[in-house]
């Protein structure tokens, strides 16, 4: 059993113990601890069950690597599933939860699986899909969607908060170990900006356990210096607690700072994530150890060699008072020696290759441990917790020679370059036969903007795995136990029969096992990338960083190929999973998105109004009063508007001043209608198409003086327009002596509409608003109720209207006069819906509505908004193509229910007969539809097959339900046909 | 994520203040062009892997539009130039043919 | 004109860095050819002269921007904006122009303290460590456009649109929140 070691643990303060639970159990560890080592510390080896299988497991690493020891941390609103206890900093009061059980973590139903092997082979969710078919609805899926998801899911929304930020380097150093810190070093010397990355809490990487000297001094001591350097100089930043999570194209970097993981409610941001942009990218990013595959190698207690020195070493944490270490490789008699090193006992060394006769062996010899040459492991004796190992010839099938009795397996495969930021944008990696490892290519590097490499690879993660090696790439002297050559040995025993196979695990996260692998190349899978998905190897949250190698070495000897032929899977980011709300950052609750608020948005909002999304602005859909549904305050406001005075909050109108001596050529381009022969002062309707012919905005455009025009445009449209406009200038007619500016911003527009509203202007004084002085699309400037203001006698609801501009930053003063000023005539505010119904009633198009991009003015009988006289305007030559001319496209009609009622919205005409797929011709659809309380009835807007020539023609619109409802075709045009009074 | 330099305001700016445009050099055709020339104008695009002439414009900037030639396979950037040409600056296509000598050239 | 009010009417926020609404602000926008002498003769009354690129020019209250290469953006009095504005129009009378007053399009906020720098940094991507005094630089807030520089001793000064006023107030108050210091 696992437990505190009187002394040692360089990173533990003794001094500070910390309180905190597992499973509801009070446990203590000190600062400086992990969640995993306060774990293990506290005895406690088994931490969690596997996915599929049910399987007791514990803690296999020490570091990012760890694929089992995941638990849930928190509660409530601060509780967070699947946090990696290897990569956890032990807090006071942390409560963690063992996860993927049922009902508890000692006694689990769910363990049955694992007796149920051979029924969930590799590929065994696909197979469900296959056959038999019935069975993945009514036998698979229930269960599959009942175990599927690792950890529970929170219930509250999260209280921390997340924040990103932007950084600039010349030079980013992702990992704070001695080639990172030397590659640091070096580079800032030269006066570069250099940013390094440290993702653990302490600077050093494993040379502090591992040991060693550099430049004359303990490794340690070394690495104090280093950083004390570094801290002194201007031009570098030194980050700890912060990984680097992927390097992207021209050296965008992303880096994911803990900031309050372990301070939980202190008010700092919980992560940081950091946006960089780097010159140069140096990796140094270490290496992971491999695991062997050997039966019963989940078992608790079977742990990698490096993370058994380490949690000896830095945490004075035993996993075991008697410890068998297996290896292939010189590095883990380094772990040997920890233990003994510790007072602790080594059972045996268990080494693959035929002969142990490097100086650490021979050191260990000394100290009277015994070294099995060519031995392996057959079988790990024990359930939730190592008791033994059984020994057998590593050459053979698994025939037992030996038992010894253990606690603790500490396992060796050799060292994998962590090679995921040099992959991630591009970079190559190249096979090395020496240490059976994958390593970058420095000739294939990814590629910066210029094409210059973008990342340099330095250390181990360069593939340098000894001391002297990874300096001498620093030019600094380090000395080391020099190390023999590792064997290549990824299957224990090299000739295990299924039996072990099936127990020997090579992605402990995912439960694959070296009988899926090869079971998966039987069936004909020959791509890794195809294994991969069909068994899941390495598809779980730790991203196969212990599976990735064993897996290929397990396919490719299945597919009797070399490794390298085999290749790698994609190394995708992030390196390690990142929080949603580092992602998400700022952009939640209020800010989640910009809101677009007028002038007067406050007025509304303390007008109970409700409000309607365009865009990104809020407008008013309609104010209701108590008691009133939106319905009948929608028909309060149509009414009253109709009979007394209407204000509308128009301000979210597009306003694009197009100002120059080829301003009227520019806009005779843009609008589908002639706008240079606009006498000043005069306002006129436009249509604006894309070039390939389709309507896309609309509005009024004003005359304002002999070289400029105001062109209004939809709501939602403005940026999009002005964009549109700027587009075609720039890049098109950029010879044309136009300029234009986006003012939608700097007015707030009134719409003041309706029988009174010319009552209600007189009363505010200060401009002659007659007929006489103003009349129908025309405009004037003065000074309104002591407001600067721009009217314009426009209408889009039929009545005498007038849209009245006036400084934004007097908006709201100018609304509420208005309504002061108003309430003798029954001035009220109406709201986008109201908008809606009276333009329907006056069987105006709303963009949107009746257009949706496949739509031409001509289908909208907008016919004489298109200038025949113009050689050019954009969308005209698209206009004449076959299918726009086609007399059977769809034509704009108005339609009355026969009974009465209102239409659903979007619904089809259907016609004789039937296409391919058995559905009904259709012959047209309904595109707008609204209840008119002008009317008393439905009325609705469509487009038809040759519409305008089938007036009065009835056709079925069949609804939900079967129900089919009968419409007749009609003159859009509802209310006041002739336009008499708009124009009084 | 891509960083372009704007040749108006001179300022090296990430992807996220930019608008892409789809390929430059588009010649329009208007009222009385050939159904072909139309289509090729409206609808036909390069796709190519490698060398290619793009349209991206400074939208959280200054808000001009600008012309960028990149492999699309590298993402290299051989340079960027202003909109107000109808073909690539003769430098520039010789910058990128030093770069990239299979080039089969512009058009 | 007394009932002129500006977005968010002069807000505060006290964080680690305090920010401000900073009021109504005049805004002329000028769209010539930044060549033109009528241009330079008329900012030189004004004290000012024409920015160079990405420069922006401050002298007795008034400020100019470089916005683009044929648009500047001039700060004054909210009051004094329309007159300049007609003042400029008539400079710049005989030449292809355009000026517009755009005081009530916008927003300005002002970021100040020690680490002004570190709120904005959390919001545009910009590098601060080397944007100069006397840079104008037009980039992005989170989700909306903005235009910023050093408009003096830590302060920077930030200018947006005014319907997202209440956006870039939540957007500085949230990043310049005390614990989030990230020197």
């Amino acid at each position: 059993m696992s437990t505190r070691l009187a002394k040692g643990g360089r990173l533990i303060d003794r001094a500070k113990p910390l309180n905190f639970t597992f499973n509801d159990k009070p446990l203590r560890g000190y600062a400086g601890d992990t969640l995993a080592s306060a774990l293990l510390g506290a005895g406690q080896v088994m931490l969690g069950r596997s996915f599929k299988y049910h399987r007791p497991r514990g803690l296999v690493a020490s570091g990012v690597e760890e694929p089992n020891a995941l638990v849930g941390l928190g509660r409530n609103a601060r509780f967070e599933p699947d946090q990696r206890t290897t990569t956890t900093e032990l807090f006071e009061g942390a409560e963690t939860r063992s996860q993927n059980h049922w009902p508890s973590l000692d006694f689990d139903v769910g363990e049955i699986n694992d007796k149920l092997y051979k029924f969930f082979p590799a590929g065994f969710y696909y197979k469900t899909f296959m056959f038999p078919r019935f069975a993945w609805k009514h036998l698979f899926e229930p269960i599959v969607r009942q175990s599927a998801g690792l950890g529970g899911v929170p219930r509250e929304a999260d209280v921390d908060r997340y924040e990103q930020a932007y950084a600039y380097t010349d030079v980013l150093v992702a990992g704070g170990g001695v080639a990172g810190l030397a590659a640091a070093l070096r580079e800032a010397r030269t006066g570069k900006r250099v940013m390094v990355l440290e993702q653990t809490p302490h600077w050093g990487g494993r040379a502090p356990v591992d040991g060693g000297q550099i430049d004359g001094q303990a490794a340690a001591d070394w690495i104090s210096n280093a950083v004390q350097t570094l801290e002194g100089m201007d031009n570098v930043t030194l980050r700890t607690r912060t990984m680097l999570a992927g390097l992207h194209d021209h050296g965008y970097a992303i880096g994911y700072q803990s900031v309050g993981d372990a301070t939980p409610g202190d008010g700092r941001p919980r992560h940081r994530l950091w946006r960089i942009r780097a010159g140069l990218t140096i990796t140094a990013t270490g290496a992971i150890e491999r695991p062997l595959a050997f039966a019963g190698n989940d078992v608790p207690g079977v742990m990698l060699a490096g993370a058994v020195r380490d949690y000896i070493v830095n945490w004075g944490v035993s996993p075991g008072d008697r410890t068998v270490i297996v290896t292939n490789n010189d590095d883990a008699y380094r772990t040997a020696l920890a233990v003994l090193d510790a007072g602790l006992t080594v059972a045996a060394v268990i080494d693959a290759r035929e002969h142990a006769s490097g100086p650490l062996a021979q050191k260990l010899r000394e100290r009277g441990v015994r070294v099995l040459e060519g031995r392996g492991i057959a079988k790990v004796h024990g359930r939730k917790a190592v008791t033994g190992v059984a020994i057998c010839a590593q050459a053979g099938e698994g025939g037992v020679v030996e038992q010894i009795a253990c606690d603790c397996v500490a396992m060796s495969g050799g060292w994998s370059p962590v090679v995921h930021l040099w992959s991630h944008c591009g970079g190559k990696l190249t096979w090395d036969n020496t240490h059976a490892m994958f390593r970058p290519d420095p000739d294939r590097p990814p590629l910066g903007d210029a094409g210059q490499p973008l990342a340099r690879a330095v250390g181990a993660a360069n593939g340098l795995l000894t001391l002297p090696e990874i300096m001498a790439e620093a030019d600094l002297p380090a000395v080391a136990e020099p190390e023999a050559p590792l064997a290549p040995v990824w299957v224990m025993p090299a000739g295990a029969k299924e039996a072990l196979k099936f127990k020997s695990f090579l992605d402990y996260q995912n439960d694959v096992k070296v009988s899926d692998v090869q079971l998966a190349a039987r069936e004909g899978y020959e791509s890794v990338e195809h294994t991969k998905r069909y068994t899941t190897l390495g598809m779980a949250t730790d991203q196969g960083k212990l599976s990735n190698i064993n897996g290929l070495a397990v396919l490719s000897d299945a597919l009797g190929q070399p490794i390298p032929a085999t290749g790698t899977t994609t190394f995708r980011p992030p390196y390690t999973p990142i929080s949603f709300g580092a992602i998400a950052a700022e952009a939640r609750g209020e800010i989640f998105q910009p809101l677009r608020r007028t002038p007067m948005h406050a007025w509304h909002e303390s007008h109970g109004v409700a409000w309607e999304p365009v865009g990104l602005w809020r407008r008013p859909y309609t104010y209701p009063r108590t008691g009133e549904s939106h319905r009948t305050a929608v028909n309060r406001e149509i009414t009253n508007t109709r009979s007394n005075v209407g204000l509308l909050d128009a301000s979210t109108l597009g306003k694009i001043l197009v100002k120059g001596p080829d301003a009227g050529r520019f806009l005779d381009l843009m609008y589908t209608n002639m706008m240079s022969t606009l006498p000043v002062g005069k306002c006129r309707y436009g249509l604006m198409c894309n070039d390939n012919g389709f309507l896309m905005d609309d509005g009024v455009v004003v005359r304002l003086s002999e070289d400029s025009w105001l062109c209004h445009t939809t709501s939602g449209g403005a940026d999009r327009i002005h964009g549109h406009m700027e587009d075609w200038l720039q890049c098109e007619w950029w010879d044309f002596k136009v300029y234009t500016a986006n003012l939608t911003e700097q007015f707030a527009q009134v719409a003041v509409v309706g029988p009174k509203a010319r009552l209600l202007l007189e009363k505010l004084g200060g401009m002659d608003v007659s007929a006489e002085a103003l009349p129908f699309m025309t405009f004037a400037e003065g000074t309104l109720g002591g407001f600067d203001a721009r009217v314009f006698r426009i209408s889009f609801s039929g009545e005498l209207s007038y849209e009245i501009a006036v400084p934004a930053a007097q908006g709201l003063a100018f609304w509420q006069a208005l309504h002061d000023a108003g309430a003798e005539f029954g001035a009220m505010p109406y709201g986008t819906e109201a908008l809606h119904v009276m333009r329907a009633e006056k069987g105006f198009i709303m963009i949107g509505d009746e257009s949706d991009g496949t739509v031409i003015p001509q289908d909208l009988g907008l016919s004489w908004a298109i200038s025949k006289k113009k050689a050019d305007y954009i969308g005209k030559r698209a206009q004449e193509r076959s299918h726009m001319t086609d007399p059977d496209r769809w034509q704009l009609v108005g339609l009355e229910t026969l009974d009465g009622l209102v239409l659903p919205d979007g619904v089809y005409a259907v016609a004789d007969g039937y296409n391919a797929n058995g559905q009904r011709h259709t012959q047209g659809r309904v595109t707008s539809t609204y209840f008119s309380p002008t009317l008393g009835r439905g009325i609705a807007m469509g487009l038809v097959k040759h519409g305008p020539a089938r007036m009065g023609e009835v056709l079925d619109f069949p609804a939900d339900k079967g129900a089919v409802i009968k419409a007749r075709i009609v003159d859009p045009v509802f209310y006041d046909k002739e336009g008499k009074k708009q124009n009084v | 994520m891509l960083t372009l330099q704007c040749p108006y305001c001179g300022a090296r700016v990430e992807e996220t203040e930019l608008a892409p445009g789809g390929e430059a050099h588009l010649k329009r055709f208007g009222p009385g062009s050939s159904d072909a020339d139309f289509e090729s104008y409206m609808f036909a695009r390069k796709n190519p892997k490698g060398v290619h002439f793009e349209r991206w414009r400074h939208a959280y900037g200054c808000g001009k539009w600008f012309l960028a030639a990149r492999c699309t396979a590298t993402l290299e950037v051989f340079g960027t130039y202003p909109a107000q040409t109808t073909e690539p600056p003769a430098d520039l296509i010789a910058k990128i043919k030093e770069k990239r000598p299979t080039w089969e050239g512009y058009k | 004109m007394s009932d002129a009010v500006s977005a968010l009417n002069g807000q505060t926020h006290d964080g680690f860095a305090r920010v401000a609404e900073a009021g109504l602000r005049g805004m002329v926008t000028i769209r010539a050819d930044l060549g033109s002498a009528a241009l330079a003769g008329a900012l030189a009354a004004l004290g000012l002269s024409v920015p160079a690129q990405r420069g922006i020019v401050s002298a007795g209250g008034k400020a100019v921007g470089w916005m683009s290469p044929d648009e500047l953006l001039l700060l004054c009095d909210y009051a004094q904006a329309p007159q300049i504005a007609a003042d400029l129009t008539s400079a710049l009378a005989d030449e292809h122009a355009l000026v517009t007053v755009v005081s009530d399009a916008r927003a300005l906020f002002t970021v100040q303290g020690a680490k002004a720098d570190q709120v904005l940094m959390k919001l545009c991507p910009v590098d601060f460590a080397t944007l100069p005094e006397g840079e104008l630089r037009r980039t992005r807030a989170a989700q909306v456009a903005a235009a910023l520089w050093r408009s003096g001793p830590d302060e920077i000064s930030i200018v947006c649109f005014r319907s997202v006023a209440g956006y870039m107030m939540g957007l500085l108050e949230v990043a310049s929140r005390k614990g989030g210091e990230i020197f």
